[in-house]
């Protein structure tokens, strides 16, 4: 009879033990999620932002249309990006087609001491750290996740309920690094 | 010493040493009411035992930490004029821009952000809890900081919000002045006329109530001075340690680095933020020498740590975390 209840006790703790190892792998999954949603919000600022910025600055800067056109195109690109790894690489581009435009207007006095121009410089430079932030955010979060799904025991738990890691943002960080020295040699 | 820990064991090291520092605040509350049961009150002997002093000492001190909980950061805030930040204004719409990029980056929530009109560099967070903080910031401060360094500031007060420091701060500073205040008593009544009282209740005992009494009279007078040590050491600890997750959030030491040394060259006293709020604020606020120089009596007396110190432990996790920031 001792026996008997012993083995119910065990048993009764092992189910306690794999639902909260459940319930927090769940937490941790809506954590990431959000964590994914964040950086979506940010992106899309972006997006909405860009358009005022290139008309604003158009009429003074008739001879960089190449460099608006490529900031828009890349814009484009960044707005129909499919998954992660692909938005990401679209992002970064657009990343250095507007650091390059902000240098490009440095040139332009007129621009430099517009008003409204600095307030989209100062809502895109803001708006893109958030998007780094975010970014960051979401890997410590994601690598919290992938780290649950992998540790012994809970990785039992894991496989068992088909939980998938999370993907990880690459931060480029060399590449984004390479584009204002590209544009020092610009300005000379 | 501090520089060569990373960041988690320096958190696992400061919830220790803060329970510690508790432990022993509410020990000293405790050894002085004892002294009032046994010396005064005779309510503690070998036959009969209601600790009635010691209960109320410590109780005393819990009670004044509870009601510097409820009202102290409201008080703070009003009391150093701060106004909320104003997003049509260009200067306070982009530090509203930089809390909310820390708030991101931290995964908390944003806190009320607000500007006190004093032209000396400084900022300070209040709040208990995470969910109703704010983060102050003088105009001085954004006058003379790029934004890379403001953010750098803001990351260092989000992370003494993050850490819960506020809240632990609050609790220390209100152990101390309790302990304090207990002591005064003590020592006072031990001059004026306590004097009749003692004779009679320890008189009868042996030579053990004179070690007691000699015990006793150590501790009221250690008491104000080592409790002033340690809260000294907790909030000079707290701020390395924002220092570090601050740096954590920005992946960039040296803003912060060089917004302190900005802060330092112009290290005269914020007239606007009161003495007990010096605590809260990334630099001294009371322009006190002892912050800004180094050596034994910085070590001990200061709530800051040399701010030298702190640049130098910032440059180190630069070098640590390596690539890019180092090239910044």
């Amino acid at each position: 009879m001792v026996f008997f209840y012993v083995i119910l006790g065990a048993v009764i703790l092992f189910i306690f033990w794999v639902v909260s190892k459940y319930n927090s792998l769940i937490t941790l999954r809506n954590q990431v999620l959000n964590g994914w949603k964040q950086i979506d919000v940010q992106l899309k600022r972006r997006h909405d932002l860009i358009p005022n910025l290139v008309n604003t600055v158009r009429g003074q800067m008739q001879f960089e249309q190449e460099t608006l056109t490529k900031v828009i195109e890349a814009r484009n690109a960044a707005v129909s990006a499919k998954g992660i790894a692909d938005s990401a690489a679209k992002e970064d581009v657009l990343s250095s087609a507007l650091s390059k435009l902000f240098a490009l207007v440095e040139n332009y006095p007129t621009l430099r001491s517009n008003e409204n121009v600095k307030q989209l410089q100062e809502e895109l430079t803001s708006t893109e750290n958030k998007i780094s932030f975010a970014r960051q955010f979401y890997n410590d979060i994601a690598t919290k996740f992938n780290i649950a799904q992998q540790v012994f025991p809970s990785n039992i738990i894991a496989s068992m309920f088909n939980f998938k890691p999370a993907e990880l943002f690459e931060i480029q960080v060399a590449a984004e690094r390479e584009v204002p020295t590209v544009d020092l040699s610009l300005k000379k | 010493m501090v520089q060569a820990r990373n960041i988690y064991e320096q958190q696992a090291h400061n919830k220790r040493l803060t329970f510690v520092v508790m432990l022993a605040f509410v020990a000293f509350l405790g050894i002085i009411g004892l002294g009032f049961d046994s010396f005064y009150l005779g309510t503690v002997s070998r036959d009969f035992f209601l600790p009635v002093g010691t209960l109320t000492a410590v109780a005393f001190g819990s009670g004044s930490a509870m009601w510097s909980l409820r009202g102290g950061s409201r008080a703070v805030l009003s009391s150093s004029g701060a106004i909320p930040a104003d997003p049509a204004n260009p200067t306070h719409q982009k530090l509203l821009n930089v809390v909310e990029e820390m708030a991101i980056a931290s995964g908390l929530p944003r806190p009320s952000v607000h500007v006190v009109p004093d032209d000396d560099p400084n900022a300070f967070a209040t709040g208990n809890a995470p969910q109703k903080c704010a983060i102050s910031v003088t105009q001085g401060l954004l006058n003379r900081l790029t934004r890379e360094e403001l953010q750098g500031v803001v990351a260092h007060e989000m992370s003494h919000i993050r850490n819960y420091d506020v809240r632990l701060m609050t609790v220390v500073a209100a152990l101390l002045g309790a302990t304090l205040l207990l002591a005064d008593w003590a020592r006072r009544s031990l001059w004026y006329g306590g004097g009749s009282k003692r004779r009679r209740s320890s008189g009868g005992s042996s030579g053990a109530g004179a070690i007691l009494l000699v015990v006793w009279l150590l501790g009221v007078i250690l008491a104000p001075i080592i409790g002033q040590l340690m809260a000294m050491a907790v909030s000079r600890k707290r701020e390395y340690l924002a220092d570090a997750s601050g740096a954590e959030l920005t992946r960039n030491p040296l803003g912060l680095a060089s917004a302190l040394r900005k802060l330092e060259s112009a290290s005269t006293p914020t007239a606007s933020i009161k003495r007990g709020a010096a605590h809260l604020c990334i630099v001294d606020p009371l322009g006190r020498n002892v912050n800004s120089k180094e050596g034994f009596a910085a070590e001990l007396f200061g709530t800051h740590p040399p701010i030298e110190k702190r640049i130098l432990a910032l440059q180190a996790m630069a070098y640590q975390y390596g690539g890019p920031t180092t090239a910044a």
